[in-house]
């Protein structure tokens, strides 16, 4: 067993983990912070995007002990500071980006790397981003819509071609 | 996964050290690594991470002009770093899998792993670049030694991969779109000296280099001058495409990158 100490959502948060516990088991299984979801756990389908010192990466490919001293974010630490829900959260409420909700920690994690980086996406950039999240309701246009309108801007009406 | 321990160096010096123990093996971003893992195809007793190591980290120019990658460099700072110096280059990093991959994979991992399909080997290859690791300096041409083998020895870590800019340069791919592994990738380096070729995801024998193209391109660098497909023998055929269709993209991608170079 080795011991990790990390902040997780501003906090400082310690546990022991074996060599093979990934980053999503951690989170999920100790610390109990469940909104991180695992859908494939082959890397594939982005509903286990977390961001560890500010990157966003998949949850279920990387080892917890390999986020030792790291900065974790979390679904769970993306509300605003009085618990309402923060911007991009609410425009998945808004447009409906969302409908079993399964890969929607994914997205929302993923859209947040997007828009620090790229405050005004395009919507094919939007697209291209997300090609790492995979949807299992196949319901890619609302979330597009989402985002768009999240980062401020003219949501498409129409659907993607 | 099997059980084993993990470590965390922070230098070369150490993570050599930690290697040396019996059934160890490096982790640098897992990408492939650790699900490799997950269904038990490896079994290592010891797993070094790589990810601790400052000193195998970053994008810099080096005296003689090459561009020095660190072998511990994410794909997402390639993309960033080299998009000034080698566009091509980064290109091809910023496109490899998905952005939250590209956080984490590295260009020591890929280069070390050698997939027959991966991105990376076939810049390497096309820029002639040399893979520097903890005890020598290999030469591109050296290196890959078929699918999945390389010059590398038990234990052996790349610390740096040196690249010779070349005056024009780029990658185009053909990809799987569920993996976004390519299909048939193509990377176009023109040099002072020549164009060199390198091509990934055709041949069962891993990367290589097109030489009927270089010579062609060498004398005429214009996508008329790309020679006919090569033959379909030797080149990967699956469920995705038989070898005769990967050898018709080998061809093709060339041409377009052939053109994208200008």
């Amino acid at each position: 067993m080795t011991k990790v100490t990390m902040t997780v959502n501003g906090k400082t948060v310690s546990g022991e983990v074996k060599g093979n516990t990934l980053l999503t088991e951690f989170l999920r299984e100790d610390l109990r912070l469940t909104g991180t979801h695992v859908g494939c756990d082959t890397s594939q389908c982005g509903a286990c995007v977390v961001h560890v010192n500010g990157e966003a990466v998949k949850s279920c490919t990387m080892f917890a002990a390999e986020a030792d001293g790291a900065e974790v974010t979390t679904i769970e630490g993306m509300a605003n500071a009085d618990g309402s829900l923060n911007v991009i959260q609410q425009a998945f409420q808004d447009y409906h980006g969302l409908q079993c909700g399964f890969c929607t920690p994914g997205m929302v994690m993923s859209a947040a790397a997007l828009l620090k980086e790229n405050p005004k996406p395009t919507e094919a950039e939007v697209r291209d981003h997300l090609e790492g999240n995979i949807c299992r309701c196949t319901g890619y246009h609302n979330i597009v819509r989402a985002i768009m309108a999240a980062s401020g801007q003219d949501v498409p009406a129409v659907a993607a071609e | 996964m099997y059980s084993f321990d993990i470590q965390r160096p922070t230098t070369v010096a150490d993570a050599v050290a930690a290697l040396a123990t019996d059934e160890a093996l490096p982790l640098g971003g897992g990408q492939t690594l650790i699900p490799t893992l997950k269904q038990r195809l490896s079994a290592p007793s010891v797993l070094v991470s790589l990810s601790g190591i400052a000193e195998m980290k970053g994008v810099c120019t080096g005296d003689d002009g090459a561009l020095c990658i660190g072998g511990g460099t994410t794909h997402a700072t390639v993309a960033r770093e080299a998009a000034s110096s080698y566009p091509a280059l980064a290109s091809l990093a910023g496109h490899i899998g998905d952005p939250a991959v590209r956080n984490r994979g590295t260009i020591g991992g890929s280069v070390a792993n050698n997939d027959p399909s991966a991105c990376y080997p076939a810049a390497v290859l096309a820029s002639g670049a040399t893979v520097v690791t903890n005890t020598r300096s290999i030469a591109a041409d050296d290196y890959f030694q078929g699918m999945f083998a390389t010059a590398l020895n038990e234990g052996e870590i790349i610390t740096e991969v040196r690249f010779p800019v070349p005056e024009k340069a780029a990658y185009m791919k053909f990809e799987q779109p569920a993996s976004r592994f390519a299909l048939v990738g193509v990377f176009v380096a023109k040099y002072a000296e020549g164009v060199r070729v390198a091509v990934t995801g055709a041949s069962e024998d891993g990367v290589f280099r097109w030489t009927e193209a270089e010579a062609a391109l060498s004398s005429n660098f214009s996508a008329d001058a790309v020679p006919a497909a090569p033959s379909g023998d030797g080149m990967i055929s699956d469920l995705h495409g038989s070898g005769a269709y990967r050898a018709h993209l080998v061809a093709v991608m060339t041409k377009r990158a052939v053109a994208a170079a200008g």
